[in-house]
């Protein structure tokens, strides 16, 4: 037989192959260039893992311990590499595991693309075991999802699912396979999805606004600039970086937006939000032209919205057209992808210099410094506090490590005090405040970035709501660093109640097991730490052991993180101590 | 800022579940629907939503906004009353024999523009057409001949303006900008 020959029947099986609706989900998986996906098996979705069984070579699938650690991971490796997050799991309970980490995804703008078992298509509405409304329930919190009845349904819907998942503002969406679709047999063809009619995720720029902004920018006596993730998901920092050089316009990060802009850089005046640097908060309602780069004014950046920016006109430079003037009313909307948007800005900018005003966020940097800074870096307590400790580490690192973060107090103080120095260095979980997100997200993260130091930063409290993932770094030795910072409280919960609820302290004591013996008994070499002097050397034991490894400090239990704008003030009254 | 009745007029594709994930963005929110009506269009697999609230413009252009967003949404429109041709239809059920015994409910009927559209099983059907007030005027007065029942349908209404539902379409079809669903149409 002629080499043509060979290639015509090869072409001409692929064009009529008769595949199992289970064995198109990993063909589809593989045309969409995946090779990661996280999950945790069960009845529904049986017919998938067994067709897996034969895909290991080019499909790596990790088996979490939970179906929560399952969709943190997917979040954690999605925004590591850029790419999309895959996790399966089955109907019901498994589906109904999934949603804390959908809801995430979705405020945080994660693309994800969550493949689950449904009970056959007969059952469907019987109240059969493990079924569940999977569909309406996760509505409100993906991006899109579809339930696929029939096996011949399933390449047009993974192809949309993807599409729709990274395209635009990305998002999670949901792909919901009955057994039956799974178990039967179709012929299967492919075709990538790039459009659909109702659907356009890239709104073109519209030359007007951007003319408006840029004379607003020119003229503009006291400028300041404050971007957000939509900077890391356009890929869009160096052009974020000369924009910022060329205008001379001081800069500054919410909390999504962190890593997108080195903190190193003399523009650079820090992070805004609930506690966040004193300067861009204050000066946030001194400004003139206040030029808001791919975020969304989320209620812990913005304070009372009344009095945020009020004297300043706004330029919002932002993807999803919901969310102009949604929070914060702007003067000059520019609708469309942060990197085309500020490549279009640049050349109607002017060269320009701030030097008065850039000196009026330092003379605020000094303030802070000696009424918040200091007291938390270099405490006069004989226990260590959060904020000296990621300090250090920061230092230790130089600000190059891939940070991923829980919620809380240690979180605060990881997005104030570690210098981010490396693009796409910072995961949290932002919108939502996730507790538990951090050491499966971190795993992820781990996992699609596999060349970086991955340091999950977490507290006790958060820890212990998904430790179970520690048996996923034993089973796969991925080689996370996990810090855990611990105070024995729910130290913002705790924070809170000491400054707004009369010290009630109120359920956030809490006894903790021995973290060490625990890692150890999944083989993760740990330490726990409670001087300062022996910081150094444990650093150094911990971040040089190959593969994962955990650290634990035991720090000050009623440590307070400042400045602090208190919950609908106006970010002007941001309070230092 | 003052509140005021709006009415949403929504294209989208044909898609079963569609309607759960445009309702939910009023629930989200708290917004009562006043009336909902979701029918086809005069394109094949394009369904129009007409959907009235009670709103801010502020608001109600939030919302439009969100709806937008949902994947299958072609377009999404606002309207105040002014802006729009808009009707609704009531049915009232009599009992054939009050009907018979009151000479004047044939006056009454016709004055009112209604008309009896079925009788039997010893009842009356009588339809109206029209705007909320009128249905509700015909209510009033079919109430003191004991009214068996009573139902009004949502609004349905069709935007003054002269545009081409099947022009806007074609665009979507070919344009790749986002730009076309958010302007005035």
């Amino acid at each position: 037989m002629s080499t043509s020959t060979i290639e015509r029947t090869k072409e001409e099986t692929k064009a009529s192959q008769q595949v199992l609706g289970s064995e198109a989900v990993l063909k589809c998986l593989i045309e969409e260039e995946v090779d990661t996906i996280f999950g945790y098996p069960g009845g529904a979705i049986m017919p998938v893992y067994d067709s897996l069984y034969g895909y290991s070579d080019q499909l790596n699938h990790y088996l979490s311990r939970h179906e929560q650690g399952a969709i943190h991971a997917a979040q954690g490796y999605a925004r590591s590499s850029g790419k999309v997050g895959v996790c399966f799991a089955t109907s019901g309970p498994g589906a109904t595991n999934l949603i804390t980490g959908i809801t995430d995804a979705m405020i945080d703008s994660t693309p994800l693309v969550c493949i689950t078992g449904q009970v056959a298509s007969h059952l469907l509405g019987s109240d059969a075991f493990q079924e569940t409304d999977i569909i309406g329930i996760s509505m409100p919190v993906t991006k899109w999802n579809f339930q696929v009845t029939q096996a011949d349904e399933i390449p047009e819907a993974i192809a949309k699912a993807f599409y729709i998942a990274k395209s635009g503002r990305p998002g999670p969406v949901l792909i919901d396979i009955t057994k039956d679709a799974q178990q039967s047999s179709f012929e299967y063809t492919y075709k990538p999805c790039d459009r659909i009619r109702s659907y356009h995720p890239y709104p073109e720029l519209r030359k007007e606004p951007l003319e408006a902004a840029a004379k607003l920018i020119n003229t503009a006596k006291k400028p300041y600039l404050l971007f957000g993730q939509g900077v890391i998901l356009s890929e869009a920092e160096e052009e974020l970086q000369a924009f910022i050089e060329k205008t001379g316009i001081p800069a500054a990060s919410t909390l999504l937006g962190l890593s997108a802009f080195s903190t190193r850089h003399p523009l650079y005046v820090g992070y805004t939000g609930m506690h966040g640097n004193y300067g861009p908060n204050v000066k946030t309602n001194e400004c003139d032209v206040f030029i808001a780069v791919g975020m969304r004014f989320d209620d812990r950046v913005t304070g009372d919205v009344s009095t945020y920016a009020a004297q300043a006109k706004v330029i919002h430079i932002e993807l999803d057209p919901a969310e102009i003037d949604k929070n914060i009313k702007s003067e000059v909307a520019i609708n469309g992808d942060a990197k085309q948007a500020l490549k279009a800005l640049l050349p109607l900018v002017n060269e320009n210099t701030h030097e008065d005003w850039l000196e009026e966020f330092h003379a605020c940097d000094r303030i802070e410094m000696d009424k918040a800074i200091k007291k938390s870096i270099d405490p006069a307590s004989s226990k260590m506090t959060m904020a000296e400790v990621i300090h250090k580490l920061s230092n230790y690192t130089e600000g190059k490590s891939l940070v991923v973060t829980d919620v809380g107090q240690h979180q605060m103080m990881a997005s104030r005090y570690y210098k981010f120095d490396h693009k796409r260095s910072h995961i949290t979980s932002g919108g939502l405040g996730t507790m538990g997100f951090c050491l499966p997200a971190a795993i992820g993260a781990k996992i699609g970035a596999q060349d970086r130091e991955v340091i999950a930063i977490v507290g006790d409290g958060g820890f212990q709501m998904t430790l179970q993932e520690l048996g996923l770094i034993m089973q796969y030795n991925v080689g996370v660093k996990i810090l855990i910072l611990n105070n024995e409280f729910l130290g913002m919960v705790r924070q809170w109640q000491q400054l707004f609820f009369d010290k009630r302290y109120s359920f956030t004591e809490m006894q903790n097991p021995d973290f060490i013996k625990l890692s150890e008994s999944y083989n993760v070499p740990a330490r726990r730490i409670e001087n300062r002097d022996e910081l150094e050397d444990a650093f150094d034991n911990w971040l040089n052991t190959d593969g994962a490894s955990l650290l634990e400090v035991m720090v000050e239990k009623e440590e307070n993180v400042f400045p602090m704008v208190p919950t609908g003030s106006s970010v002007s009254k941001i309070r230092l101590e | 800022m003052e509140e005021k009745l709006y009415t949403i007029s929504i294209l989208t594709e044909d898609k079963p579940g569609l309607l759960n994930k445009i309702t939910i963005i009023f629930n989200r929110r708290k917004i009562n629907i006043r009336s909902l009506n979701v029918s086809s269009s005069e394109i094949s697999e394009v369904s129009r939503y007409t959907i009235v609230v009670s709103l801010t413009k502020v608001d109600v252009e939030k919302i439009v906004k969100q709806i937008r967003k949902v994947v299958d949404v072609l377009g999404s429109f606002y309207y105040e009353e002014s802006e729009i041709y808009y009707r609704e239809i009531a049915l009232y059920k009599l009992g054939l024999q009050v009907y018979e015994e009151n000479k004047e409910l044939e006056q009454l009927i016709r004055n009112h523009g209604a008309k009896i559209v079925a009788t039997e099983n010893d009842q009356i059907v009588i339809e109206k057409t029209g705007i909320k007030q009128e249905t509700h005027e015909l209510y009033e007065a079919l109430v003191p001949y004991d009214l068996l029942e009573f139902v009004r349908s949502g609004r349905v209404a069709l935007s003054k303006s002269k545009r081409r539902t099947e022009a806007f379409i074609q665009e979507l079809e070919t344009s790749n900008s986002n730009s076309l669903s958010i302007k005035e149409f």
